[in-house]
């Protein structure tokens, strides 16, 4: 075991893989030379070269083409976007070409790429450096929506991501990447459509992903000091969803708190009520329980910056409200 | 510049090898439409007439089965000239199991992983980046991976309108920034549906654009399968040895609509007149009879040879089973094979 900090985890789970497989490459905006935004990528090109840790022009939608041209024809990129709200400009060939070109050939070509990097609301980052393309992108057919929130799965879901074959848009956050926990010396691999029981309960169930999990273990810890059980659940896959992890808890708790940091129209959020309507509608005791970021584009006041996302203490009066006094 | 034709270094073979190869084209197109007007296929079809010495010049310049070729939605021939069979590229337009892409893809979508043929693109320039793409792959195993079989040519098709989509000029940048194995082939019909080029660019001459990013741009007759076939050749040899990329601009025409659907009605009649009278096909078949490389009668036996094949390729897309319902998942996830 030994203390390593979220963006080293990521770094690691990028060393590993390259050195294991010759055709994983790094591309993206000063991924190489510069060693990343974030440092994810610090001092790798020393390692293995220019060509592997390919520093790309800012042109996100064509870099992104030439990804997808590569993992056509055998490699496995992974690119960074430097932040993941730039990769708007890739939409295009993330939607069409990553996502679909394989059902449109009929099996004939594979996209074994990940598209990994910093996305959620920072700090006094203004609303383009703020967005959470995760809503965005769960309506293409045929990639896969990872979130990462600890160092511990940061590595271990990013490994599986680059060694699986589909396209997998891997988020982390900007503000959890100088976290730190202690991680197995030892090679782990986590399963990327598995959600994570972060504490188990019996009341409520919450339903959390990336840096929203901090936001709801904080509010939990108030919760329990008044006595209430909840079960928090980080989702981990926010495409496909868990729907058997979620159902399982909801067969226990019967009541469901979503707490998020997108957007609340058409939100990951949205999806997961939908779902449940649509599978597990028998199983709520009361109305699903949805807190989100507010519809507006995030403001650069810090002031008003946090009335947009939720704060613990939006948690703990939603989780009083919907249990009562129920227990 | 044009490129004149100065030495003609065809042998007889190879100028039959090229009729043959438009002829196919001509015939699997002209076959569309009729199969398109009689129901048997569907959606936004565009056919390739008048365009064919583009693809047979450059493909045909090409070694099949390793190197790779990039499409548009106007992509069956591209695909027939890379050696997808007319069989499975029929089927697929009559949205058969038996298709190249499975019934999934359709016309716009033709695809053929043992050809290495990369699509099948329908939004405009799409497929320049993804070409670019399969070109970097080349680059890597033999830099990276040490292979050096891995010396690939890809071939990018697109007209004159995706020029003007940012996807052209960041790929040509990054193309040419790393010496990628690549040809650009613009084939410019002048127009884009209702767009005349000269109305939606600033500086008409499209090879001149390669300049800027100091890579060699040459302007090619592109009714004239020979003229397109030399320069290819020296494109091919460029981007094999490593020399980088090259951006050839060939002129020509559509002799159809934009697409089916399109009632082709902004086009100038004299225009139109003008083009007709420089087939392509006809431009060969009468170089060939001239310079005594080809007979009458075998031109006419290869047609009736195409004729036949064609006419096999709608009976065998005719016969085939369509896709069942219960795959209609198939195909998206890796995982299925
Ligand atoms: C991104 C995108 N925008 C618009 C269209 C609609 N569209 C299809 S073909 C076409 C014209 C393209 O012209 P050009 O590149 O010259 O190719 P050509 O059709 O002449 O072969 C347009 C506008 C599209 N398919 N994709
Ligand atoms: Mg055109």
């Amino acid at each position: 075991m030994a203390e390593v900090t979220f963006f080293n985890a990521l770094r690691a789970a990028l060393d590993e893989e390259m050195e294991r497989d010759p055709t994983v490459y790094i591309m993206g905006e000063d991924v190489g030379i510069y060693g990343g935004s974030y440092k994810v990528t610090k001092d790798l090109y020393k390692k293995y070269g220019d060509l592997r840790l390919l520093d790309t022009p800012i042109c996100e939608n064509s870099f992104t083409g030439m990804a997808v041209g590569s993992a056509m024809t055998g490699l496995r990129p992974i690119i960074e976007g430097m932040n993941m709200g730039f990769l708007l400009l890739a939409f295009n060939q993330i939607a069409n070409n990553a996502g679909m070109l394989r059902y449109t050939s009929g099996g004939n070509f594979k996209i074994p790429m990940v598209i990994r990097g910093p996305g959620g609301v920072g700090k006094n980052l203004g609303a383009e450096h703020s967005q959470r393309l995760e809503a965005y992108f769960q309506a293409v057919p045929g990639i896969k929506i990872v979130s990462c929130s600890t160092p511990y799965n940061a590595k271990g879901l990013l490994k599986s991501a680059i060694r699986n074959d589909n396209p997998v848009l891997f988020f982390e956050h900007v503000l959890l990447y100088n976290l730190k926990e202690n991680l197995p010396d030892e090679e782990y691999l986590l399963p990327l459509d598995k959600a994570e029981i972060v504490r188990s309960g019996k009341d409520v169930t919450i339903l959390t992903y990336s840096r929203m999990r901090y936001h709801v273990l904080k509010a939990v810890e108030t919760l329990t000091q008044k006595g209430y059980d909840p079960e928090i659940i980080d989702l981990i896959s926010l495409k496909p969803l868990d729907l058997e992890t979620i159902s399982t808890s909801l067969r226990k708790t019967h009541r469901l708190v979503i707490v998020e940091e997108d957007m609340r129209c058409g939100g990951i959020g949205a999806e997961i009520i939908a779902s449940i309507n649509d599978h597990f509608f028998d199983e709520l005791d009361a109305p699903i329980v949805r807190l989100a970021s507010l519809d507006v584009p995030t403001p650069y006041n810090g002031t008003l910056e946090n009335l947009t996302i939720v704060q613990p203490e939006d948690i703990i009066k939603a989780v009083e409200k919907l249990l009562g006094n129920k227990i | 510049m044009l490129q004149e034709l100065t030495n003609l270094s065809i042998t007889a073979q190879e100028g039959l090898m090229l009729y043959e190869d438009m002829v196919l084209g001509r015939t699997f197109e002209d076959k569309c439409a009729e199969m398109y007007y009689r129901g048997k296929m569907f959606g936004f079809v565009h056919l390739y007439n008048g365009q064919e010495a583009v693809a047979t010049g450059v493909i045909r310049a090409m070694r099949r089965d390793h190197d790779y070729v990039c499409s548009t939605y106007r992509d069956h021939v591209h695909a027939l000239s890379a050696g997808v069979p007319a069989n499975e590229v029929m089927a697929e337009l009559f949205g058969k199991a038996t298709g190249c892409s499975k019934g999934r893809g359709g016309s716009m979508h033709i695809f053929s992983g043992k050809h290495n043929f990369l699509g099948g693109f329908a939004f405009v320039a799409e497929g320049i980046p993804v070409a670019a793409g399969a070109a970097f792959q080349s680059k890597y195993r033999r830099e990276v991976m040490n292979d050096p079989n891995a010396d690939h040519v890809t071939a990018c098709f697109f007209g004159d309108g995706a020029t003007n989509n940012g996807q052209f000029f960041e790929t040509l940048n990054m193309a040419s920034l790393w010496s990628l194995p690549i040809i650009f082939v613009v084939e410019n019909n002048k127009w884009a549906i209702g767009m005349q080029h000269v109305r939606a660019t600033s500086d008409i001459s499209i090879y001149k654009k390669a300049a800027v990013f100091g890579m060699p741009g040459f302007e090619v007759d592109g009714m004239d399968v020979l003229a397109v076939r030399q320069v290819a050749e020296e494109a091919v040899r460029r981007a094999r040895a490593g020399e980088g990329p090259t951006l050839m601009e060939c002129m020509t025409y559509r002799f159809r609509g934009h697409s089916l659907a399109d009632p082709d009605e902004l086009r100038p009649k004299a225009e139109k007149d003008e083009w007709f009278g420089r087939d392509p096909i006809k431009i060969l078949a009468a170089k060939l009879l001239e310079l005594d490389m080809a007979t009458e009668q075998e031109l006419k036996s290869i047609d009736k040879k195409i004729q036949t094949l064609v006419e096999d390729s709608v009976k065998f897309a005719e016969t085939s089973p369509e896709p069942s319902p219960d795959e209609l998942y198939r195909f998206q996830f890796a995982e299925d094979e």
